[in-house]
Formats: structure tokens, sequence, C-alpha cells
């Protein structure tokens, strides 16, 4: 579509829970340095296909995948990858803030402990510092580092969330409807963050909201139940945003956009 | 109270005046049943501490048993239940917490876990008889470990087991799994998850469950009975294969002799033993509630 | 089907545009008649139907722009709406060059003057058809109508040739009436141009039915008839 770098590349992507084909037969790209967001109705898969990117619908014991799923051009579920490195390089952002109930120094610390940080404490708080700056949140905290990352405000603990994912440097941050909890104040500031962040990352955001993926994100992939009685998602348009919005090529995707669906 | 004039509506037979009745009288009966408790457990300790009471003293707690109701004393009985309870706990903690965490974070959903679970959770509805005879059998004869210590302590990490492993169970399943995933989707293993997160979090609550378990532990008397353990110790235990008595059965061996005296000096021992119980069951809520997290 | 309220909405808007179309198509039927039988009291009236052609636009857009605060329209409607915005403007100029008609009409008063009336009343007649059809086909979102209406234009631009002719000669024959017989060239480029705006209409129609933003050809060969 464009002579943009493709971070990600699914092809011909099925996941299957059981017997149960979820998503199926999904190809699309993800560039670098732009916000792609995945719209579509409930049910339709968005959340299987985000947690197919860094792997985290092995979490579900009957999951299973067949086809690719291309990270800088390489198979994430080749037998020789670990899932574990994966993640490490593809962050996560959930839909309900979940910072873990440790300081909010700790929030950030942990992951960057875990992936070997070596470095000396001033080191540490610099990297801690980093995060919570990149993530718009430095100055709210910076008097309350020790304190609990539950005590701050959702709008707060989700930014702290995503500092937490930044803070290891992944290469690309999922977005599972990440204001989606959150006041309309808290989701503007979520998605100001996101532009900016897009500037180091590349972020794929699912949403239930089409007004917050026409706002952020630069591509858009409408997905829709298909198949033998529509039970399997799929996606059925991939565009910029702009294009979607304005003038989606496919009917579904116009009756869907337009409030039309069902 | 008058009806609002909006509300009086012909269709409905509403009769509020009834409906209210009705929960006022429920109100009134759960309240007698909450009386009825309070009033017979507060007549039980009024009883006991009455009885008791006047023997409380220290020698209480350094003499050793004797047949003179004056002289004798809990000592080796107290020791024995200190002694007891520190054994059982080596054994059954490790043991206990481990399979909880086992079975709830990493073992395969599959038919012999759910077995396992099943079975778990049936033997701590078993009675705690069963367990004496259990340890009978296999430690006191087939081990031939005799009816020391080691033997009793083998017997109630038996007993305790599976509240151990349920209330661990039920500490690691509440943490919220979104928890988990956070820090999973950093990249980390599977152990790194469970020693830095699901167990740091859920340990004031499963704090709380062993804390229980060993209060159940040095309440119970049964088993030890069964596996024989006696009620006349006059010397200190020195170390697990030692023969014992713990607290409860030496009040059993007090309030069956015809002394009456003995009967207060049980008293007196049963006192001991609910203070000792109470102090473990309000450390449990206190940990429960000072320092569990509230997701 | 969901979103009642927003379909319903759009409908009531679309009625509204058509109701100023024959506004304006009225308005420029009576600056002819006014024109040709010199009526300068018809031409008054005229000032007051602009009058309410510009309240009812401002009302129309008013409409438009609540709708779109309040039910976020995309795709489909988001473009027919915004088309709506456009051929509401466009009505509003069209009433203008009506008025601009009835004013020629006030300013020549009883004066002595030579009028094309033929070519100008068959401009008018064409001109005004296409609005009526090219407002048809914008509610109906029927581009292949749209897409045929602006060839018409081309038989406004003839006679528009014509008349500017006629009217030039009828300058050099009579000088002394230039001041007069120079208004009647606000007349046919008034209602040349009424016809070029209908192809911006048809074009709007286009792009709210498909997504395509083009000019439709014919559009600017105006220029060098002028």
């Amino acid at each position: 579509m464009d002579n943009n770098h493709v971070v990600l590349e699914t092809k011909n992507l099925n996941v299957f829970y059981g017997n149960f084909l979820a998503i199926k037969d999904v190809n699309f790209q993800v560039f670098r340095n732009q916000i792609t967001a995945i719209i579509g109705p409930s049910g339709c898969g968005k959340s299987t296909l985000l947690r197919s990117f860094n792997r985290m619908n092995e979490l579900v014991p009957s999951a299973r995948s067949e086809g690719k799923i291309l990270f800088n051009g390489e198979d994430i579920y080749d037998p020789t990858i670990d899932p574990v490195e994966v993640r490490r390089k593809i962050g996560m952002v959930f839909q309900k803030p979940n910072p873990f109930p440790k300081s909010i120094y700790e929030n950030i610390a942990w992951g960057l402990k875990i992936n070997g940080f070596r470095g000396s404490k001033s080191e540490m708080d610099d990297l801690v510092e980093q995060a919570l700056r990149g993530a718009a949140l430095w100055d709210e905290v910076k008097d309350k580092l020790d304190q609990s990352g539950l005590s701050l405000s959702g709008g707060q603990q989700q930014r702290l969330c995503i500092a937490r994912a930044i803070a290891i440097k992944p290469e690309v941050i999922l977005m599972d409807e990440p204001a989606s909890a959150l006041d309309p104040i808290a989701t503007l500031k979520i998605e100001d963050l996101m532009r900016e962040l897009k500037e180091n990352y590349t972020i794929v955001i699912v949403t239930h909201n089409m007004q917050e993926a026409a706002r952020v994100s630069d591509y858009t992939a409408m997905m829709m139940l298909t198949g033998e009685g529509e039970r399997s998602g799929t996606v059925i348009e991939f565009d910029r945003t702009n294009i979607i919005f304005t003038r989606p090529k496919d009917k579904r995707t116009e009756d869907y956009i337009t409030g039309r669906f069902g | 109270m008058s009806t609002l004039t909006a509300l009086r509506d012909v269709t409905f037979e509403r009769n509020l005046s009834l409906r209210k009745l009705k929960g006022k009288l429920f109100e009134i009966i759960a309240f007698f049943a909450i009386l009825l408790g309070i009033a017979m457990l507060l007549t039980l300790l009024i009883d006991v501490f009455l009885d008791g009471l006047p023997w409380i003293s220290t020698k209480l707690i350094t003499e050793f048993p004797s047949r003179f109701p004056d002289k004798a004393g809990l000592r080796s009985a107290l020791q024995g239940s200190v002694w007891l309870m520190v054994l059982t706990a080596v054994m059954a903690i490790p043991i206990g917490v481990g399979a909880g965490i086992y079975l709830e974070e990493f073992a395969p959903q599959n038919r012999i876990t759910r077995f396992i679970e099943i079975n778990v959770a049936n033997l701590a509805g078993v009675p705690s008889i069963i367990y004496g005879l259990l340890g009978l059998g296999l430690f006191v004869r087939q081990l031939g470990l005799g009816r020391t210590l080691i033997a009793g302590a083998m017997t109630m990490a038996l007993l305790v087991l599976p509240i151990i492993i349920v209330t661990t169970r039920e500490a690691i399943r509440a943490v919220p799994q979104s928890i988990r995933q956070a820090a999973l989707a950093l990249g980390a293993t599977d152990w790194e998850v469970s020693r830095d997160h699901v167990l740091v979090y859920s340990a004031p609550a499963i704090m709380t469950g062993i804390i229980l378990a060993m209060s159940r532990a040095i309440g119970e008397t049964a088993p030890l009975i069964t596996i024989g353990a006696l009620t006349y110790i006059a010397f200190d235990p020195k170390g697990p294969f030692d023969i014992f008595t713990v607290l409860p059965i030496q009040i059993f061996n007090w309030v069956s002799l015809p002394n009456p005296d003995f009967h207060g000096l049980a008293a007196a021992g049963i006192i001991i033993l609910l203070a000792v119980l109470l102090s473990m069951n309000a450390l449990a809520i206190w940990l429960r509630n000072r320092l569990q997290i509230r997701w | 089907m969901p979103r009642e309220t927003l379909i319903r909405q759009i409908n009531q808007i679309r009625d509204e545009i058509l109701i100023l179309g024959s506004m304006v198509e009225q308005a420029t039927l009576s600056a002819i008649q006014a024109l040709k039988n010199r009526d300068t009291h018809l031409a008054r009236e005229i000032f007051e139907a602009d009058q309410n052609i510009n309240e009812k636009r401002f009302a129309i857009e008013n409409a438009i722009i609540t709708l779109m605060a309040t039910q976020q329209p995309m795709a489909r409607d988001l473009r027919e709406m915004t088309a709506m915005l456009e051929v509401n403007t466009e009505l509003e100029r069209m009433g203008d060059y009506a008025k601009g008609i009835a004013k020629v009409v006030t300013r020549l008063g009883e004066g002595d003057v030579i009028i094309p009336i033929q070519e100008i009343e068959k401009m008018a007649e064409i001109a005004v058809s296409m609005l009526h059809r090219a407002l048809g086909a914008f509610v109906s979102e029927n581009h292949v109508q749209a897409l045929a209406i602006p060839k018409e234009d081309d038989q406004v631009d003839e006679l528009f040739n014509q008349a500017y002719r006629k009217i030039i000669e009828a300058m050099i024959a009579n000088p002394n009436l230039i001041d007069h017989t120079n208004l009647m060239l606000w007349v046919i480029h008034n209602l040349e141009r009424l016809a070029d705006r209908v192809t911006n209409i048809c074009e709007r129609t286009v792009f709210s039915a498909t997504g395509e933003l083009f000019e439709i050809d014919g559009m600017d060969e105006d220029d060098a008839n002028v």
C-alpha cells in the first residue's frame, strides 16, 4: 500500500479456540511509527487478533493458530521463537488499567529488572523517569514515586501502564481498548499521548469507539464476522483511516461506521 | 405515610404496609438467631471463667501434671502443643503452599488435575479421627516412629494440608488475571510472575489460611488420642522423637478425673487454649485487613 | 435499522433543501417575468423572497451543524451532510442572482431599453430545469443523473453568446441607450452563472453518492466567453 516499513504482517492467519475458528484468513500489515486501529463489532475477533501479535493468545489453553505473523520479517510463531522474547519486543496495554500493587517506581522498574537490567540505582532512576516522562505522567507523580500504583486515578493508572510498557523499549505497543474504562478527558490525554508515542513506537489499537479510531489512527483495519454462519472474524477492509471514515470501499464497512450495522 | 397521589393506581395491589411488615418480621427473626448464638457462647465462656479463673496461676505454666491438683500444671502439654505446631508448620506449609501454587499456576488443565483438585477439596471434609487412624497405621506402626511428636506432627500436617492447599489456591485465585497478563506482557517468565507478583500479593491471605490451619492443629484432639499421645508426661520434650502430650489432651484428661478440683484446672486449661486460639485468629484477621490488597 | 433519528433528520433536511430550491426557481422565473413585463412591483417582491431564501439557508445550515455535532456522521452520511452544506450555499447564491435581475428591473424603471427577451427566457427555462433536476438527483443520491445534467449547460452558454451579440449590436446601434442596455449583460451573466452553479450541485451529488471528488467537464468553458 505504501513504501512504509512493515513492522508486523499477518499471512493467512487463522486462530482457533478448540475447534472454533475465531479469526480466519487475516492478511494485513502494520507500518512503522504509525497507529493502526482495529475496529469492528463485538465478538468479531479484534482482541484475538491483537493478542496474536504478542502471543498472549496462548494463555488460553485451547488456543491454536495457523499461518504466519511476521515481525520485521521473522515469523513469531516459529517453534524456535520463545514467546517471552516476543513479548519483550511487542508490549501491551490492557483495557482496564492493571498496575501492579507496588510502588509507582517499582511498577516501572520491575520490567527492567526481569529483562536483565544490571545498572546502578541512579541509572535505574533515570530510566524510570524517562518512562514516566514518555507517558506524560512524570510531573504528576514525581513527588510520590513510592506510593502504590493503585493510588492513582484511572487515567493516571493507564498512563502508568503505558510507562511500564515503554520502559523496556519495545518496538510495538499493542493497546486493547486502552481508554474504554476512562472518562472523556482521560481518554483524550491517552489519545494525545499515543500521537506522541508514535514518534518512537509502532502502535496497534483495538477500539470499540469509532470516533477514537478516527481521531488517533493512521490506518484502520475493519473486522467483521464472515464465513459459515458468520462466526469467524476477518479483516474485510484495510486502508488509510481518512479513507475508511469518509469513503470506505466495502459496503459492510460503510454500514458499520455509519451505524447502520445489524 | 400517605401514598403519593401519582402512585395511587387501580391496577396494582401494592400493599406496601404488609410488605414492609414482612421485612420487619424477618429482621426480628434474624436478630433472635444471632442473639441465641451469642447468648450460648457467653454462657459457655462465663461458666468456664467462673470455674477456671481461681486456678489460673503461673504454676499452671511451670508445673508438670500431677496427681495433686494444687501441684498440677500444663508445662509439658504447652510445650507439646508448641512443638507439635512448629513441626506441623514446617512440614505442612511448604508442601501445602507448594501444592496450591502448582495446582493454580502451573498444572495443565486436564482430568488428572481436576481429579486431584476434587480429592484435595474432599480431604478437607474428612473427619479428623480418620487422619488419626492413618497416622497410627502409617507413621506410628509402619514407619516405626512410635507415639512421638514427629508422628503426631505428620498426622496433623496431613490433617491441615488440605486446608492450606485450598486457602492457598483461593488466595492465588484472588490475584486478578490481569496482573499476570501485565507481567507476562512485559516479557516475564511464568516463574517470575509467580515469584514477584502472585505470591507476593497473595501472601497475606495465604498467611491467614496458615494461621487458621495451625489453630486447627493445636485445637485438635481426636487424631492425637488415636495415635496414642500420652496424657501424663512429667518431663520437657527434648526433640521430635520424644513422646508428648498436648493441651486439649491434658484438658480432656483432667475433665475425666473424679476430683472436682481437676475440673477447675481443666477450665483454666481451656481458658489458656482459648486465649491462644483467639489471639491466633485475631492475628489472622489483622493480617487480612491490614495487608490484603484491595483490587 | 439503527440510527433512525439520524436518518429521519437527514430526510428532513433534504426536504428543506428541496423547498429552498423551489424558492430559488420561483424567484428566478419571477425575475424574468418582471423583466419581460417591466413590472417593478413584482421585482420588489423578489427582494422580499430573497430575504426568505437567506433565512432558510441559515436555518438549514444550523440544522446540518447541529446534526453533525450530535450524531457524528461517518462516511456516506458525513459526505451527504457536507454536500448539503455546499448545495445550501449554492442555492443562496442563485437566489442572489435572481435578486440581481430584479434589481436590474427596478433600475430600468420605465426607461427605454432593448431586451433580448427570447434568449433570456430560454436561458432561464433551461437553467431552472437543470436546477430542478439536479436537486432531484441530489436528494435521491442519483449520481448517474447528476453526471448528465451539466452537459445541458452548453445550451445555456450558446444562448448566452447569442444574447451577448444582440446586446452589443444594440449598444452600437443605440449608443444613447447604452447605460440601460448594459444592464442586460448583467441579466444574461447572472443566468449563465446560475446554470454553472447547477454543475457544482451535480458534483456534490456525485461525491455524496460515491465519495469521488472531481470537477465535471464543461464547468469552466464560460471563461472563454466572458
